[in-house]
């Protein structure tokens, strides 16, 4: 196991962003990547797989829009058919044109909210949680990038030192 | 520097010559007095097939007639006004539809420059090679709109003077809605329009060979000044253009409504035309990048312009108030098919086949959804002129056909010959390199 890590520190995004090519150029393996906001392009420099967050969003937004049908005729049409400005009520069809914002909301609310949910769960965040980023800092205004070492910390460490860096720390993680 | 090759030319020039062969084939075929009208009617009713369907409507116009006042048209001399003005109709959905694209293009080129975006100045040159057709465009548009003030046709019948005085709601809109004040407004705003087009092209290629920014800055003062003045005048030509033609009836977005029509086909033109030129081997520099925001602007508006259809619809559908609620019946009952057409068209094909990201940077999948979107509003242009120009009595026949290939002729070869005017590439832009590093 390794638990012998490098912790490089950045303090602008760019900076990180170079860094990270530059490191991956050179052919250092880079476990994780701390921020505190998300940095464009960072996921591709990383080579990280692409996210399906949003062909899950699709489905999340047709579960919405079927939902607001159901809940709309049912409501509307079958449970309790009123009678509102002389519109046909016994029609979903007729009716259609004002249940349209309640299509498109329950469309969004479900593709938003359940998006979050999944990020969530995929990220494996939840209340309580204990933080596992290595400093408080990569929430206010420092980037860092874990690189796990075994015997080769001096020729990496000779590496980063070519790259825009803040500070190293290396540290040990007990298991 | 583009050269304009003689496929092109060609090309242009036979759909212009078929596109006026079918126009006049609409004059000749046109009814020229009442009888004509009447035995036109007559024969369509056993070998057209839409024709089945106004069968009962006619009957209930009769009905009409029958206690209607001294001073209102027959029903024949109704049905006459309309087939008379549906060659001229036709061939104002054309001329409209392909101006509202150069215009379009003029406001989201100023939207660029005022916004000093940085991915699009690669795509300046293609931009102001549509704008090149504003002028010429807008000059046949006010012609034809002479002509009905000439009283060559019935489109907008608050020309008419009869109409006028025994019409108490067209009387009280006459302040405005009069033949002088109408036309003079029309020149005021394809002036001030091909003003900006003047100026800006001018600075656009003084800027190639500049030592300094001067003339970028310049743009863009000018750029914001005339977004502000093309806000008003757009709203104000919808309505003078457009909605006078049902002079009773009037909705208060519809401004915006034809923008978002006339703002998503001219970004679906920017992107065809970039597509065509690259691959002919031109706008080597433009990549997917470019493309993808292109379609990103396709996909945003067309859901804008659903949304401003749909905010328009549901409030006269839901308030049912009869002045307002005739305009959609008349869609609803005798343009079933264009009307929810254009729906499927301009959102819901758009909307899908663009939502995946990958798709975007795919060309033949903009060129799909592109063609869809130019299309559905043409049909857009359709419903918002033919229902009361002329009524039921419509259909998509040679005159209709004819116009739009005139126009297109007419549009590709002015578009294609301003582009070979200057440089496809705005090589002094201070953000040329930003736009061609520019990833999305």
């Amino acid at each position: 196991m390794a638990n012998k890590f490098i912790h490089a520190i950045y303090d602008d995004d760019d900076k990180l962003l170079d860094a990270v090519k530059h490191l991956k150029k050179e052919g250092v393996y880079i476990e994780d990547v701390f921020t505190p906001f998300p940095v464009h392009g960072l996921d591709k420099a990383l080579g990280l797989a692409p996210t399906r967050i949003s062909i899950a969003g699709f489905i999340y937004g047709c579960i919405g829009f079927a939902f607001a049908i159901f809940m709309m005729n049912y409501i509307m049409i079958v449970d309790w058919p009123q009678n509102i400005g002389g519109k046909p009520s016994f029609s979903f069809i007729e009716n259609m044109p004002a249940f349209v914002p309640i299509l498109f909301e329950l469309t969004v609310f479900f593709s938003a909210h359940l998006m979050v949910i999944t990020f969530y769960l995929r990220s494996r965040l939840w209340p309580f949680k204990k933080a596992e980023n290595p400093i408080p800092e990569t929430t206010d205004d420092k980037f860092l990038v874990q690189i796990p070492v075994s015997g080769n910390e001096k020729e990496i460490k000779s590496k980063i030192k070519k790259t825009d860096i803040l500070k190293i720390d290396v540290v040990e993680i007990k298991e | 520097m583009f050269t304009l090759t003689n496929k092109i030319k060609t090309f242009s020039i036979a759909l212009i010559v078929l596109g006026l062969l079918g126009i006049a084939y609409g004059f000749y075929s046109a009814p020229s007095t009442i009888e004509e009208a009447k035995q036109i009617v007559a024969s369509s009713h056993h070998d057209d097939g839409h024709a089945s369907s106004y069968d009962d409507h006619s009957n209930e116009d009769k009905g009409h007639d029958e206690h209607g006042d001294g001073h209102e048209m027959s029903h024949d001399e109704h049905v006459f006004h309309q087939l008379a003005n549906r060659p001229w109709a036709a061939i104002y959905v054309a001329a409209f539809f392909f101006f509202m694209i150069s215009l379009g293009t003029l406001a989201f080129y100023a939207i660029q420059r005022a916004a000093q975006a940085g991915w699009s100045p690669l795509l300046f040159r293609v931009m102001e090679g549509i704008t090149g057709y504003l002028l010429p465009g807008g000059l046949i548009v006010l012609v034809i709109l002479l002509f009905s003030a000439l009283h060559f046709n019935h489109m907008f019948i608050w020309m008419d003077p009869e109409v006028v005085e025994h019409d108490e709601i067209i009387r009280n809109k006459s302040g405005y809605l009069n033949i002088p004040f109408f036309l003079a407004r029309g020149v005021f705003y394809l002036a001030g329009w091909s003003l900006y087009r003047y100026l800006s092209r001018k600075f656009s290629i003084a800027q190639d060979k500049a030592n300094d920014n001067s003339n970028h800055i310049k743009n863009f003062k000018l750029s914001a000044g005339f977004l502000a003045f093309f806000l008003v005048t757009e709203s104000m030509m919808s309505w003078d253009w457009i909605m006078s033609i049902d002079p009773h009836w009037f909705s208060t977005l519809f401004g915006w409504y034809v923008f978002a029509s006339m703002i998503v086909s001219s970004i679906t033109v920017i992107a065809l035309l970039t597509i065509f030129l690259k691959s002919i081997g031109y706008l080597e520099k433009v990549n997917d990048n470019h493309m993808h925001d292109l379609a990103k602007f396709m996909f945003g508006f067309s859901v804008f312009w659903a949304y401003l259809w749909f905010s328009q619809f549901m409030l006269i559908w839901y308030a049912n108030i009869p002045e307002e609620v005739t305009y959609f019946i008349t869609r609803l009952e005798d343009y079933q098919l264009p009307f929810f057409g254009m729906l499927v068209m301009n959102f819901i094909l758009p909307f899908l086949i663009l939502i995946n990201s990958d798709f975007k940077r795919l060309n033949w999948m903009i060129v799909t959804a592109g063609i869809i979107i130019l299309i559905g509003h043409y049909m857009d242009v359709f419903n918002m002129i033919m229902p009361s120009a002329v009524g039921d009595q419509w259909f998509f026949g040679i005159p209709e056909l004819g116009s739009v290939m005139f126009f297109s002729g007419l549009f590709i070869y002015i578009v294609f010959s301003s582009l070979t005017k200057a440089p496809l590439e705005a090589s002094g832009d201070p953000f040329k390199k930003e736009s061609e590093k520019f990833v999305y």
